[in-house]
């Protein structure tokens, strides 16, 4: 058969039976689509619709810092020295003549001082890495109050948790780089934390830093991770991260003819090119504006790192402050038997750093579990419709808040005249109670605020006019919503709480209900019971309260 | 277990049937999109030209900015200092540098956005989403060949070949592990030793300012000064200068014998001379912060303070060990002198710490 169909058609070449092109921009699309399938790949994606709102652009400032530190790193590796040989220093810099110093100090103080615009790049590298940071910790925050984690987008979810959890070492990489006081106060306590590890600790302390701290070895191996190996993780996650929102579509609020099962918006082709493609300039122009303007990571001014000296106010990179205030709030534990020691004052913030935020990354798993929901879910939740959703993140927040006001304890006890040992223990104590705290009152003001909703759906707005009635008595005359506002005030779904099966089934076999089962249950009450929601207007008190009765 | 009890408490989401037309009597029905309302640059073309200027001039803004980048480059010295308000004496190539960039960039964004929101249709569009999860037989199909390529590799068949397949696979990455191994020496015991090891009652070892870089005699050391010292031979260009000073730096004190609490500690030390390791024992940042009339010692990366009158106990922060001290003395010609190592090995605890 094969060579049947070979003779016959060996003789003619496949030829492309497309009309010919309109023009040379045709043409060009044409030859690439030959090779690559363009038309294909662009039919779905060209005109594709985004939705609007403004909470949707925090993902966009984090892949554009992204960019802007890609860019600009390349631009510094051209001239840092990634080396911790001794060098003695003669540059512009006066006050710094003739200290001896690592190489890699020294390149630093040339990029800032020696290379025309070397300092500007340097500044914008490291205000882009502390906007990346925020931007990546405020769009998880917007993706998690709306409830845009649910099915089909758990799993993106977590690439953006470990976009997040990359990025943050990748800027504590970078900022231990330059070999400055500063940074190599860093490089110490990461040193304090690897040894604090019960077994292991010491040998891997000598396998990373190849010796006994600080070694000759720490510097470059950290480069070759902070240019390499994090960023090539990161640009892998961050594709997949961008090919499942084009492939989900991306979530929108409700709201009059929007539904689960469109999207609504405008075309990527030109609006969303124009709008996204503008704000990366928006954005490279202000963090460009804020690197003339605000110094940071001033090295010239730390010096050059020596174990034996430290500068007062040393503070890691604010992303890094919820682990420092852990570290700096623990008591001092020590458990020394046996010829060895557990030091559980460095060992455990060390295992409660990934926890916390681990505790907010397994959230959507436990909310799917509670819930037993397995739909789709592309309409975002305002946050007061999920209340127990709402009260965990704000108790997250308020922890991570708690422990940065933990880590900046000597800052807040200097500029704020307190002491500094009453910060310490109020965190200590805060660890426990501020996110109980928090959780209690932002669940009940998502109940305020939804019976509210309520309030405005049956009674309508308050029009500011008054009315005297004919017995005397003054009324506000309200006004019912407009259509379009009454469907988005209802439009939530409220699930009910789930029921255990009854312990008797249907033909008297007794069936148990597991520990598990009963957990779930509870969850599922404190969830969506009494407690958990406002139960929204329905239909029938509406009518009864629009009809007849008068307004009120 | 669960199952049992599962999705039929599940509301039916409101409007998920798409643009189901109002049922009648439901106050909450989705009235469907509204309709487009136009924009003034949608009607009027004066305030579409107008627009379509403004967004031009944004873009020759951005243009002159680059080239202000271009002529500051080259036109400003780098080590000029102007001084701005109110910020201060600043670079001023930095900041020429850096503002041109800024307006260039934003000007281009800026333009951008201005067009897309005046002069782009903004016309919403609904498009349809689909479910992600295949239908069932697309699934069916799918398994299907899954399991004839399964079933045509023997994978499940033929044990031994899985297995040893498995265990090669397993063991292989094991190259990687040990390669490893040369990223470092072995601790052994380093850790618990420092500089001052070489010090013995009969060759001892003198302590040298850090300043002076001279030895010191006890007279020198007033009571409440607080001075940093190091071994006698330990040079700042010597090959392995960053590690010694790690271990060796010293806080060398003068407390009125009278204020001594540790009788132990009193004794290491010389006529109320007391000599601690800098190196803070929390996690290594070195201890510099010293008020002479509390004798607390305060280390300024994580505030473990030590009381330094009382054998360096920790009395507040998160250290869990007082600082290690060095047994001192004066030698024949009365300079300051160590006559061994310290008691206890320096900075941060680790496993093997006895």
């Amino acid at each position: 058969m094969s060579t049947a169909n070979s003779a016959t058609s060996g003789a003619s070449k496949p030829a492309s039976t497309r009309a010919k092109p309109a023009n040379k921009f045709e043409a060009a699309a044409d030859w690439t689509d030959g090779r690559l399938g363009i038309y294909t790949l662009a039919k779905s994606n060209l005109r594709k619709i985004f939705p609007d709102h403004w909470s949707f652009m925090l993902g966009e400032i984090c892949l554009y810092t992204f960019i802007i530190i890609i860019l600009t790193g390349v631009y510094l590796t051209l001239f840092f020295k990634p080396s911790m040989a001794e060098t003695v220093y003669h540059g512009t810099y006066a006050p710094l003549n003739g200290i001896r110093m690592s190489e890699a100090y020294a390149s630093t103080m040339d990029i800032s001082f020696e290379v025309r615009g070397g300092l500007l790049i340097r500044q914008i590298h490291h205000w882009a890495a502390i906007v990346f940071v925020a931007a990546m910790l405020v769009h998880m925050m917007r993706v998690f109050f709306t409830g845009a984690f649910r099915k089909p987008r758990e799993i993106n979810w977590l690439f953006g948790a470990g976009l997040l959890f990359l990025g943050m070492f990748d800027g504590f990489m970078g900022y231990s780089l330059p070999d400055d006081l500063l940074s190599g106060t860093g490089i110490r306590f990461m040193e304090g934390a690897i040894l604090a590890v019960p077994l292991v600790g010491t040998y891997l302390q000598f396998f990373l830093y190849g010796g006994q701290f600080p070694g000759t070895d720490i510097v470059p191996r950290f480069f070759t991770i902070h240019v390499l190996l994090i960023p090539g993780i990161m640009l892998g996650l961050l594709v997949a991260h961008l090919i499942l929102v084009f492939y989900h579509k991306h979530t929108q609020f409700a709201g009059p003819g929007r539904t689960e099962k469109n999207v609504v918006g405008m075309p990527l082709m030109p609006v969303y090119m124009a709008k996204a493609g503008g704000f990366f300039f928006l954005v490279f122009g202000v963090i460009a504006a804020a690197s003339a303007i605000a110094t940071v990571n001033p090295i010239w001014a730390y010096g050059p790192y020596r174990p034996d000296q430290v500068s007062t106010d040393a503070q890691p990179d604010w992303y890094m402050g919820f682990s420092e205030g852990l570290i700096r709030v623990m008591p001092g534990w020590e458990i020394r038997a046996w010829g060895h020691t557990l030091n559980l004052g460095v060992f455990i913030p060390l295992m409660v750093f990934p926890l916390v935020l681990m505790a907010i990354w397994v959230y959507p798993f436990i909310e799917a579990w509670v819930t037993g929901d397995k739909r789709e879910h592309h309409i975002a939740d305002r946050p007061r419709n999920a209340p127990v959703r709402t009260g965990f993140g704000a108790a997250w927040i308020s922890l991570y808040v708690l422990l940065l006001i933990g880590g900046g304890n000597d800052l807040l006890a200097t500029h704020l005249h307190l002491s500094i040992n009453s910060i310490t223990y109020f965190v200590r104590v805060g660890f426990f109670v501020v996110p109980v705290l928090t959780f209690f009152i932002t669940k009940r003001w998502c109940l305020g605020l939804q019976r509210r909703d309520k309030d405005k759906v049956l009674h309508g707005r308050e029009s500011g006019v008054i009315k005297r009635l004919p017995h005397g008595e003054f009324v506000e005359i309200h006004e019912q919503l407009p259509q379009d506002k009454l469907y988005k005030l209802t439009a939530h779904e409220q699930p009910q709480p789930l029921e255990l099966p009854a312990e008797v089934d249907e033909n008297g076999v007794a069936r148990k209900a597991g520990p598990i089962a009963k957990t779930r249950a509870k969850l599922s009450e404190a969830f969506y019971g009494e407690g958990g929601q406002i139960a929204k207007p329905t239909a029938e008190e509406h009518h009864e309260i629009t009809s007849g009765h008068g307004h009120h | 277990m669960s199952h049992e009890m599962s999705d039929e408490k599940l509301p039916e989401s409101h409007g998920s049937e798409g643009h189901e037309a109002a049922v009648h009597g439901d106050p909450f029905a989705d009235p469907g999109l509204p309709a487009h309302e136009p924009r003034r640059t949608d009607i009027d073309e004066r305030a579409a030209k107008r627009a379509e200027r403004q967004v031009s001039l944004l873009f020759i803004v951005s243009m002159l900015a680059t080239v202000g980048f271009i002529a500051s480059y080259v036109a400003i010295d780098i080590d000029k200092i102007v001084y701005i308000f109110p910020l201060g004496h600043v670079s001023a190539l930095n900041f020429a540098l850096g503002m041109t960039l800024g307006v260039a960039l934003f000007c281009i964004g800026a333009g951008a956005v201005h067009w897309a929101r005046t002069l782009m249709s903004d016309h919403e569009i609904p498009a349809e989403r689909h479910p992600i999860e295949a239908d069932d037989e697309l699934r069916a199909d799918v398994i299907e060949q899954f399991k004839t390529g399964a079933a045509e590799s023997g994978f499940g068949r033929r044990k031994m070949l899985r297995n040893t397949l498995i265990g090669s696979m397993a063991l292989v990455p094991l190259s990687g592990v040990v390669l490893l191994r040369d990223l470092g020496p072995l601790p052994e015991d380093k850790l618990a030793h420092t500089g001052w090891e070489v010090a013995t009652p009969a060759k001892p070892l003198k302590l040298i300012n850090m300043n002076t870089n001279e030895p010191m005699k006890p007279e020198d050391i007033v009571t409440g000064s607080l001075t940093f010292a190091k071994p006698e031979g330990l040079e700042e260009d010597q090959e392995f200068f960053q590690e010694q000073i790690a271990k060796d730096a010293l806080m060398i004190i003068r407390i009125a014998p009278e204020d001594l609490k540790d009788r132990k500690s009193a004794d290491l030390g010389f006529e109320g001379i007391l000599a601690y390791s800098k190196i803070c024992t929390h996690v290594g940042c070195p201890i510099s912060l010293y008020e002479q009339q509390t004798h607390h010692a305060l280390c300024p990366c994580h505030q473990s303070t030590f009381d330094l009158a009382d054998g360096a106990r920790v009395i507040f922060g998160p250290a869990g060990h007082p600082l290690p001290q060095l047994k001192i003395t004066t030698d024949e010609k009365g300079f300051l002198v160590a006559t061994g190592d310290f008691q206890e090995p320096v900075g941060p605890s680790y496993w093997e710490r006895p």
